[in-house]
């Protein structure tokens, strides 16, 4: 048995998920602190502004990791989806569940602060540009996940048909990707954080990336550790009701 | 395979003798094409540019409404569980009804789009590539559609969170549907790639739509 299995393994007990996450979070929390703000203090004040953007190249920093936190949320929800369909690992759809509204609300992020940038140096808020599209695209599917979910009291069919919807979602995202990267273009393609960004700019945009990375990663730990302890409150309940039910029905005979 | 074309009989003659479905679908499309040259004026060039886009989303709008009720039916009569259990697989059972529909709506639509195109002032010379790739076209439409149908059977809102769940998924059929158009304007004979993938993507969603569908459906009945 290969070690990452038994870790999965050893994770799907959500005691011990509880205990480890607890023990993980709060330096997760502190380095996205520490990350989020060093890459502010070099963005607003060693950073140039750009020759051609002048100051509003500062949102850039903020944009770019929002961008890639909207793609990496969504592969979260899917790798999730595959172990609840695949391997009914129980944590898994905690792990979904938690991760799509943090995915959406950087999805949001990313296309506000596009917007704001592109009144500036395109002229307008908005055009039907390729990437804006696949974006405003995947902003969808999120809110098709969360609906989903939501229709259904059901929680444990809601998550199953949710992680259908979500696989679904990863077979055509690259063909909208396609479809309207050959149906119209303005945006930049991606330069990778390679060497055509000046180093001056390049460091802090990498810092933020990876501050931005780890609020990510500490916010879906603390939405799963809130939806385990919901679902146990809730499994309190029942049981509370199921036993007044049963006291009163010894009491009426 | 004698069980598929059963149940692709029995859907299409369930379509036939309601009729109402089909009416439905076609009286909702002529009044949202009717709707839109009140919204943007009289003006017959531009009517004329725009209208192979105006009837393809007219025609996504009429076909989803008649999703809904794709499963609905048998799911409330229990014969959805019938089919469940037969020795037909599933996702044959669900590309069986996918097909059905098909055949009983996106067929008539994409047959209608030239008559109320003339409503909208289109140029005669794309009415071919227009049914053309309509026909190309509205296979991924049913089929992906049923995924949709499939996942909200039991939702409450299932009509309007149908329409969330599906529609960006029909983004890749209408923007290649409208460029194969767009394609064919300019070259007199021929539509190029756009055509192709545009088949290709009704192929795919036929292949792959009905194990998503079927696992959807299983999930709620076991």
């Amino acid at each position: 048995m290969n070690p990452m299995q038994t870790l999965t393994q050893r994770l799907a007990n959500p005691t011990r998920f509880m205990e480890l996450s607890r023990a993980v979070l709060p330096w997760v929390a502190a380095g996205a602190a520490l990350f989020i703000g060093y890459a502010m203090y070099l963005v607003f004040f060693v950073a140039p502004p750009d020759y051609q953007q002048g100051e509003t190249v500062k949102i850039m920093y903020i944009h770019v990791p929002s961008a890639w936190l909207a793609m990496m949320g969504y592969a979260i929800v899917a790798l999730s989806s595959f172990g609840l369909l695949v391997f009914r690992h129980p944590l898994a759809d905690v792990s979904a569940k938690a991760a799509a509204p943090i995915g959406a609300a950087f999805t949001l992020a990313a296309l506000i602060t596009g917007s704001l940038w592109g009144k500036p140096m395109w002229g307008t808020y908005w055009v039907w540009d390729a990437r804006l599209t696949s974006v405003l695209i995947l902003f969808f599917l999120y809110l098709g996940l969360i609906a989903l979910r939501s229709s259904l009291e059901d929680e444990s069919l809601a998550g199953k048909l949710t992680a259908v919807l979500a696989l679904v979602g990863v077979a055509i995202l690259p063909i909208i990707k396609f479809s309207v990267d050959w149906w119209n273009t303005l945006h930049q393609p991606s330069t990778g954080f390679t060497s055509t960004v000046d180093p001056s700019m390049r460091t802090p945009l990498l810092i933020s990336a990876v501050g931005f990375t780890l609020l990510f990663i500490a916010l879906h730990l603390k939405g799963m550790q809130n939806e385990i302890l919901r679902r146990r409150v809730k499994a309190l309940r029942l049981a509370e009701v199921a036993r007044g039910d049963r006291l009163a029905s010894a009491g009426a005979e | 395979m004698s069980a598929f074309l059963a149940l692709l009989k029995r859907d299409l003659t369930l379509a036939v003798r309601e009729g109402a479905a089909l009416g439905t679908a076609l009286g909702f499309y002529l009044v949202v094409v009717a709707m839109l040259p009140l919204g943007l004026g009289p003006d017959l060039k531009l009517l004329s540019r725009i209208a192979p886009g105006i009837l393809w989303i007219a025609l996504l709008l009429a076909a989803l409404l008649s999703l809904a009720r794709l499963f609905e039916a048998d799911h409330e009569d229990g014969s959805l569980e019938v089919m469940a259990t037969a020795p037909l697989p599933l996702e044959l059972a669900v590309a069986a009804k996918a097909l059905a529909h098909w055949i009983s709506t996106g067929i008539p639509l994409a047959l209608m789009a030239p008559v109320i195109g003339l409503m909208l002032n289109l140029d005669i010379a794309l009415t071919p590539a227009l049914i053309a790739t309509m026909l190309a076209g509205t296979p991924a439409i049913s089929f992906l559609g049923s995924v949709g149908a499939a996942l909200t059977l039991n939702a409450r809102r299932g009509g309007l969170l149908l329409a969330l769940l599906v529609l960006p998924l029909y983004i890749p059929t209408l923007i290649f549907g409208i460029s194969a158009i767009g394609f064919a304007g300019v070259a007199q004979h021929g539509f190029g790639a756009s055509f192709l993938i545009l088949l290709a993507i009704s192929v795919a969603s036929m292949a792959a739509a009905p194990v998503a569908a079927a696992a959807a459906l299983r999930l709620q009945m076991s």
